[in-house]
């Protein structure tokens, strides 16, 4: 495993002495023993005096009218407490609501919830049950009768955009992204974004070798190892609380207020352990009918899902069906590049087609450009965000390309990128233009790499490299530090801590204070708690919640620097914070110690902080990876595996190694495995975890972590977030080296034995 | 709905008796009747590993037997590997190599991780690939968690040493 001096070798600064106490250092995380012990309380864990159980009934076909809703069967049976359809949910007409990470339509959220006039995917929500033990509200839910008019399922995105295509949701029209315009009749493609930048025919005149692809990937899933689950009380009082493991406490709440049409302030959710989310888990699936079979039935209701549940019904990232073709002059700078982008939405309308359509070229500085990009219905599950959300499909067609260009060329594809690389002052075809970034430092470090100097020897060995891109998130957190009288802090924070977050913001707040990590005790508290913070997503926690945390040890400084000066009755001016003391004239203290003397002396220390900086500093990562491919199955192994990324800088460089790993595997199973096989009924034929197959520890090598930092000048410590890059090269490093090691090119994800081989035998004849 | 049966087994150490029905499997009494919430739900069929426990010493899905069978059995959870007061080797091991972040399959994780080191006391890095891979990760990579089982092997076995060094 690399280590951070690698880092510094790469920075060229490993004789300075560490710039930071506690950033840089790997201390035990502090909810380290509760998650080794099973003592810590996830989702299914947390049980409520009183509880029951709850079950949903899901709509066994992909496409239909619901003509009917019979419950009385379910509901004479003996055990049976409440039950909740749609018309238990108040229609919430055309109503927009902002959730932090992008806005929704409450009727389609709503519908989602329990659907109300039409199923749109297998799986979808009908009805729920509570009942006194789990066997039987599903059982009851079975007795619930339903009569569908079945209508011709949508599966494929080039189908659903036909005129003749059924539409699944008559309230669509396409929207124009650029100027608001909408569409006058009913259709499944929801928005079309067009991005331009120079002139795209004057750009590919001037282009030596042009190369143009197509490109198709299939529907993926977080495939989180903890399902999802909700509890709610909706209290004799009228005050709803819901405890459930999320990625935002403060959307929960909102989601729920909306679509219960209740008053935000009475809705309180408590964050359970979240096993797992990668932006899966920001929707509400089951909080609010929980509160309304809770409302029923008077009881705390909790209701869980199982693997298929999961699958068939949360949010999977989208598949789609991309062109890209890109010219480059005899030197091999890119001339022209244009994308056509068709992203599948699944039944309501909202993929990541517009982060897509920003990412697909945000590695290169592209004189001349366009990229057209499609959010389409089709009856899937309404997709979500799933690390670097439309990253990731975009970056594996565009760097194919790019791998194709370099052959043509016969360059080294590491030296095209240094050529065209993103940097300080590139513009994107989107329109923006980036600060420092570190997409350079990043190849110089995989060309540095002992893997890269490693030449490869066997046959059907291959190597192939590829670069990928996030933008990172700011958005709102607050942080509370209450100050001990021993001189520790309790740190209460919003942010839900789903990879060891607690800990790299107390990491912080204690190099500001100059305290250790361990006497930090952070804490993820309720929304009646702490501050408003937006979700734990676009890889903005550390960045962002970390920033509020600096604001509360910057304001207790404050706080401690006029009391010390009240205290030794000196002018204040002469009394500042430094290098963790309070420092006058005659004597310098450290914080535990005058926080122990003014305990006892006047009033308790109580610090705030918050934070609402849009400067994220976008991140890039570059993956070198070898493979092995099986000429007789098409199996590819991996034989190493190297990433390079730009972290700006390593609050706790073991988590940030732990992202780069976790990103990397979560992208080769991408890669090689992962996708939703559906039927010609739009039945999702492997909804479980021995056929929709996740990258298990066999299937892997080690995975090499190259730290790079850049420190980001819009961070007061110089972070950038870590955790979506990772996922965006390998799909794409993985074809190439899939290439590099039996000369076939692969233009459709997953690359699953059967389909190399396939080509493998195309080849041959 | 069929009766409740009388289960008598011995649960990390300890000899618990318990009410459950014949549908219902180790994994929904040791969570909803013993409030061992350790083991975790993750699939329900068997696949994911997150619900390991161990049976007579092996490590077993608990969600694909059910309670009843185990009348005379010896359970172990991850409640139970704790020393008094610290940690198991393994433990530790996970948290000195950062070989968590969600948490979900730790519990299973670190149990699988023990009937293999009890059987297997120093495996090779393919002997761990191999052995564990019923018990998925989706946050780390797995890169940690083989990591961290080598360390515990490796203190597993310098702890034996000592305590044989003891002995003579």
């Amino acid at each position: 495993m690399a280590t951070i001096d690698e880092t510094k070798a790469v920075e060229g600064s490993g004789d300075t002495p560490p710039k930071y106490k506690v950033i840089g250092t790997r201390p035990i995380r502090h909810d380290g023993a509760d998650k080794v012990t099973g003592r810590a309380l996830y989702g299914a864990d947390i049980k409520v005096k009183g509880m029951i159980y709850g079950a949903v009934l899901r709509s066994p076909h992909a496409h239909a009218n619901i003509i009917s809703i019979d419950t009385s069967k379910a509901e004479a049976l003996p055990g049976v407490r409440a039950v909740a359809t749609s018309a238990d949910l108040p229609e919430p007409g055309d109503k927009i609501a902002e959730l932090g990470e992008g806005s929704v339509v409450l009727n389609h959220l709503s519908s989602n919830n329990l659907a109300r006039t039409k199923v749109l995917y297998k799986g979808h929500a009908v009805a729920a049950v509570a009942a006194d033990n789990l066997h039987l509200a599903q059982e009851a839910a079975n007795l619930i009768e339903v009569k569908y008019e079945v209508l011709p399922p949508v599966m494929d995105v080039l189908k659903a955009m036909e005129d003749s295509a059924p539409v699944l949701n008559p309230d669509v029209r396409t929207e124009e992204a650029s100027t608001g315009e909408k569409g006058d009749k009913p259709t499944n493609i929801a928005k079309h974004i067009v991005f331009e930048k120079g002139d795209l025919e004057k750009g590919f005149a001037e282009a030596e070798h042009i190369v143009e692809r197509e490109f198709r990937t299939s529907t993926v899933h977080q495939g989180y190892i903890e399902p999802h689950v909700a509890t709610a009380l909706w209290n004799n009082d009228g005050q709803i609380t819901i405890w459930t493991p999320t990625q935002g406490t403060f959307s929960v709440r909102q989601q729920v207020a909306e679509l219960l049409f209740v008053p935000l302030a009475r809705v309180k959710v408590v964050p359970a352990e979240i096993g797992g989310g990668f932006g899966g888990k920001i929707s509400v699936y089951l909080a609010p009918a929980a509160a309304v079979l809770s409302r029923k039935s008077g009881a705390p209701v909790q209701i869980v899902m199982d693997r298929t549940d999961v699958l068939q019904a949360t949010g999977p990232t989208p598949g789609s069906a991309i062109k890209i073709k890109m010219g480059v002059d005899a030197e091999g700078r890119i001339t022209a590049a244009e994308a056509w982008m068709a992203y599948e939405a699944g039944g309501y309308p909202g993929s990541p087609i517009g982060a897509g359509a920003m990412c697909v070229f945000s590695c290169y500085d592209i004189p001349n450009g366009r990229v057209e990009g499609y959010d389409v219905c089709v009856n899937k599950p309404r997709t979500n965000a799933y690390r670097a959300p439309g990253a990731t499909n975009a970056a594996f067609a565009t760097e194919t390309v790019v791998d194709e260009l370099c052959e043509k060329l016969g360059m080294a594809p590491v030296d095209f990128r240094l050529l065209n690389a993103s940097k300080e002052g590139t513009r994107r075809i989107d329109g923006v233009t980036y600060p420092r970034v570190g997409l350079i430092e990043t190849l110089e470090a995989i060309k540095a790499s002992d893997h890269f100097k490693t030449p490869l020897t066997g046959k059907n060995q291959g190597r192939g490299i590829g670069s990928g891109f996030w933008f990172n998130a700011g958005l709102k957190s607050a942080v509370t530090a209450t100050v001990n009288t021993d001189g520790s802090v309790s740190l209460l924070e919003g942010s839900t801590d789903i990879g060891g977050s607690r800990t790299a913001i107390a990491m912080q707040f204690a190099e500001t204070l100059g305290l250790a990590a361990e006497d930090i005790k952070p804490y993820v508290v309720d929304t009646d708690s702490v501050g408003y913070t937006d979700v734990t997503g676009g890889s903005r926690v550390t960045y962002a919640t970390g920033w509020a945390a600096y604001e509360a040890a910057k304001d207790l400084q404050r706080q401690v620097v006029a009391r010390a000066a009240e205290l030794w009755d000196v002018d204040p001016a002469l009394v500042s914070y430094e290098d963790g003391h309070v420092v006058g004239p005659d004597k310098s203290v450290c914080f535990k110690e005058i926080a122990m003397e003014l305990s006892t002396t006047g009033e308790p220390l109580v610090g705030s902080g918050v934070s609402n900086h849009n400067e994220p500093g976008g991140a890039f990562g570059t993956h070198l990876i070898d493979v092995d491919v099986d000429p007789d199955t098409g199996k590819v192994d991996i034989l190493r595996y190297t990433a390079a990324q730009d972290c700006g800088t390593a609050i706790h460089p073991a988590y940030v190694e732990g992202q780069i790993q976790g990103g990397a595997v979560q992208g080769i199973g991408w890669g090689l495995n992962e996708e939703y096989w559906y039927d010609e009924e739009g039945s999702m034929r492997n909804a479980n975890f021995l056929d929709y197959r996740i990258p298990t520890c066999y299937d892997l090598p080690m995975i090499d972590a190259i730290i790079v930092e850049v420190p980001n000048p819009g961070h007061p410590y110089g972070v950038r977030g870590v955790g979506e890059v990772p996922i965006v090269p390998p799909p794409a490093a993985l074809e190439a080296a899939i290439y590099d090691a039996v000369g076939v090119r692969m233009y459709e994800l997953p690359m699953s034995p059967p389909r190399v081989l396939h080509e493998l035998l195309k080849k041959e004849s | 709905m069929a009766k409740k049966r009388i289960v008598t087994a011995t649960i990390n150490g300890r000899e618990e008796e318990f009410l459950c029905q014949p549908r219902q499997t180790l994994l929904e009494v040791l969570r909803n009747t013993l409030n061992l919430t350790g083991a975790k739900e993750g699939c329900s069929n068997g696949n994911c590993g997150a619900c390991s426990v161990l049976i007579n010493g092996r490590a077993v899905n608990s969600c694909m037997v059910l309670a009843v069978e185990e009348e005379g059995a010896d359970i172990e959870t991850i409640e139970g590997l704790a020393p008094g007061n610290g940690l198991d080797p393994l433990q530790e091991a996970f948290l000195e190599n950062a070989a968590l972040q969600c948490g979900i399959c730790t519990p299973g994780y670190i149990m699988a991780a023990k009937a293999f080191l009890d059987e297997n006391p120093n495996p090779t890095e393919k002997e761990i690939r191999f052995s564990l891979a019923g018990n998925l990760c989706r946050c780390t990579g797995y890169d940690k968690i083989v990591r961290a089982i080598q360390q515990a092997a490796k203190q597993r076995a310098e702890q034996s040493a000592s305590c044989e060094k003891e002995t003579v």
